[in-house]
């Protein structure tokens, strides 16, 4: 698919978003190529979170249009934002921690036997199994429960079934967040073969600038309502952001 | 750059094994302890046993046996539904009231001459759709379904009381039905072990089953996924509901009368005992169908030993209250123990 030259994998344009007399997103504009990894970065109340809960469908702009693989459509429901390969990874992961890690994999997408209404379990750890291993994610067991696993092996496994339920645009909302090194290093390498396989194109939203820069081809900054800045990740930029958000944070100080 | 991100990140990862450590001990017994759960209570069931036994030969008798089952029917028909929706986050208080009210529309059906089979397929609709009042009220207006339901035992005793007068009525003698719906010695016992044995199919093996764990152990997430948590949980209100309503219906047919007073609290108490000793969780997420059989198979064991060992009734409801305590206490910390341990 990443041979042919594709249209992005989608395209927000002037979009706005207002909460009563608070206007939560001025103007923003931003793209998505196809198999790229965007960083979105920008302080708390910036309006990452109204972004991303706009392109999950959960909320709908007031302004501006979407555009996603070239096609302008209107996010009426998640369902309907699903349905167009959008899939989001949520800080609270939706993990089931009673469940074990394959039936966590297949929830609400379960199999079953055809001729009786009865979970498919064979079918479905089998192939939970191998999705996992081709993704490199390691696990104790795929019985266990999700309850067992670490916090990065719990965020994997919430990209992996992200990806696994056909993703071609996933969003990913502080992967890395409340994580150690080890931890966080494991999800910056599944992110990265997942680029490798190009097969998904990723929004990221973080607030590590270390860990974006690293892993990230694009770096959006948001700030009041807008995107100040969009340039290609590199360890330069680390300063050009940290003297943004500074610069933002003396006015900030400046003016209360 | 890596270097800005290791101080914090270190100290969390400390803080990670810290807890690891603390895991060890309580969260293993605890983990023992609540995936051998039933292997205990089948232990406990079989030590009563031997005890009673012991203490009083005429225990295993066939007419004790068949006291211990009749105990110990409908109180598991009613604790299957009971199951189902402390798994999803929710209880049914009214279940025992349930169980007195709806077998009347027999009687009433009856009386106008028409067969009970079609009056009994009545009386589980009307369980159904007190199910469905319990379900709508708790998940659309946001009531807990403590107070619902609470609400709603009030209410299925005013409407038990005042369509039978306040007297018993009898169950009219059609003589297959009567059988087949109770009244055979064992018929109460195999129906319930047939419902027993189906719910722990629904609750293991189909997508209903997974979605209800999913829904009482992460409502949030359960939603994110697209669950409709709604929906589960108001099925099993539904659900719990017609159970309520079927065991209250073989018991009338077992003792061959209708009694507006029958059930009630007790049977829904003992019912939601039973699921609890049998390992299912009260904050939800966690239970099975066989473990609250085994549960109420127990609690029927101390009755039926009691009653035999001439213990009064009083004294039988001290213990009781206490055991049934204990098994709560024990619930709550094993679950709260576990947790605290995988962070």
């Amino acid at each position: 698919m990443t041979e042919t030259p594709a249209p992005e994998a989608i395209r927000l344009e002037h979009i706005v978003k207002r909460f009563g007399a608070i206007t939560a997103l001025r103007d923003v504009s931003l793209h998505l190529k196809q198999g790229e990894v965007l960083g979105l970065v920008g302080d708390n109340g910036a309006g990452k979170s109204t972004l991303i809960k706009i392109i999950t469908g959960f909320i709908q702009p007031d302004g501006g249009r979407i555009l996603v693989n070239g096609q302008e459509v209107r996010l009426r429901s998640v369902t309907q934002a699903r349905s167009l390969g959008i899939e989001t990874v949520y800080q609270d992961l939706a993990l089931v921690n009673e469940l074990t890690v394959y039936h966590n994999m297949f929830l609400k997408r379960e199999r079953v036997l055809g001729f009786l209404p009865l979970l498919d379990n064979r079918t479905m750890k089998a192939q939970a199994e191998e999705y996992l291993r081709s993704m490199r994610v390691n696990i104790p067991s795929i019985d266990a429960t999700v309850a067992k696993l670490s916090g990065g092996q719990r965020q994997a496994i919430a990209i992996a079934r992200a990806v696994y339920s056909n993703a071609k645009i996933l969003l990913l909302d502080e992967p890395l967040a409340a994580m150690g090194a080890k931890e966080g290093s494991l999800i910056m390498d599944l992110i990265r073969r997942l680029k490798q396989r190009g097969d998904v194109s990723i929004i990221m939203i973080a607030h590590n600038y270390a860990q974006v820069l690293e892993i990230c081809d694009r770096v959006n900054l948001l700030q009041h309502g807008t995107i100040v800045l969009d340039k290609p990740a590199s360890p330069e930029l680390m300063d050009e952001l940290t003297e943004l958000v500074m610069r933002e944070y003396r006015i900030g100080a400046a003016g209360s | 750059m890596a270097k800005n991100v290791l101080p914090e990140s270190s100290a969390q990862e400390t803080e990670v094994k810290a807890v690891e450590g603390r895991r060890g001990f309580l969260s293993s017994l605890a983990s023992i302890l609540l995936r051998q759960r039933e292997a205990s209570i089948v232990i406990v069931a079989i030590v009563l046993v031997i005890y009673f036994q012991a203490s009083n030969q005429a225990f295993l008798s066939a007419a004790s046996v068949a006291t211990l089952f009749q105990y110990a029917a409908a109180t598991t028909i009613i604790a299957t539904g009971e199951v189902m929706l402390l798994i999803c986050g929710e209880m049914d208080l009214s279940a025992g009231m349930i169980f007195a009210l709806v077998p009347f529309v027999i009687y009433f059906v009856a009386q106008a001459g028409i067969s009970m089979w079609v009056g009994i397929i009545l009386a589980l609709i009307l369980s159904g759709i007190i199910g469905l009042f319990n379900g709508a009220i708790t998940v659309f207006l946001k009531v807990p379904s403590f107070i619902t339901t609470l609400g709603m035992i009030f209410l299925l005793e005013g409407v038990a009381l005042l369509i039978s007068g306040g007297f018993p009525k009898l169950v009219p003698q059609e003589g297959l039905i009567n059988v087949i719906m109770g009244h055979g010695l064992y018929a109460e016992i195999i129906w319930a072990v047939v419902i027993v044995i189906i719910m722990q199919i629904v609750l293991s093996y189909t997508r209903w089953g997974l979605h209800t764990v999913a829904t009482g152990g992460n409502a949030l997430g359960a939603s994110e996924v697209g669950i409709n948590v709604n929906r589960i949980k108001i099925g099993n209100f539904i659900l719990s509901a017609i159970f309520s309503g079927f065991a209250g219906i073989l018991e009338s047919f077992r003792i061959t009368s209708m009694d507006p007073l029958a059930g009630g609290t007790n049977i829904m108490f003992m019912a939601i005992a039973g699921a609890v000793i049998g390992g299912t969780a009260l904050q939800g997420g966690l239970g099975t169908i066989v473990g609250a059989f085994l549960g109420v198979l127990v609690l029927s064991i101390l009755q039926d030993g009691f009653t035999l060992l001439g213990v009064s009734a009083f004294t039988f409801d001290v213990i009781l209250g206490i055991a049934i305590l204990i098994a709560m206490i024990l619930n709550v910390r094993l679950r709260t123990w576990r947790e605290r341990g995988t962070v």
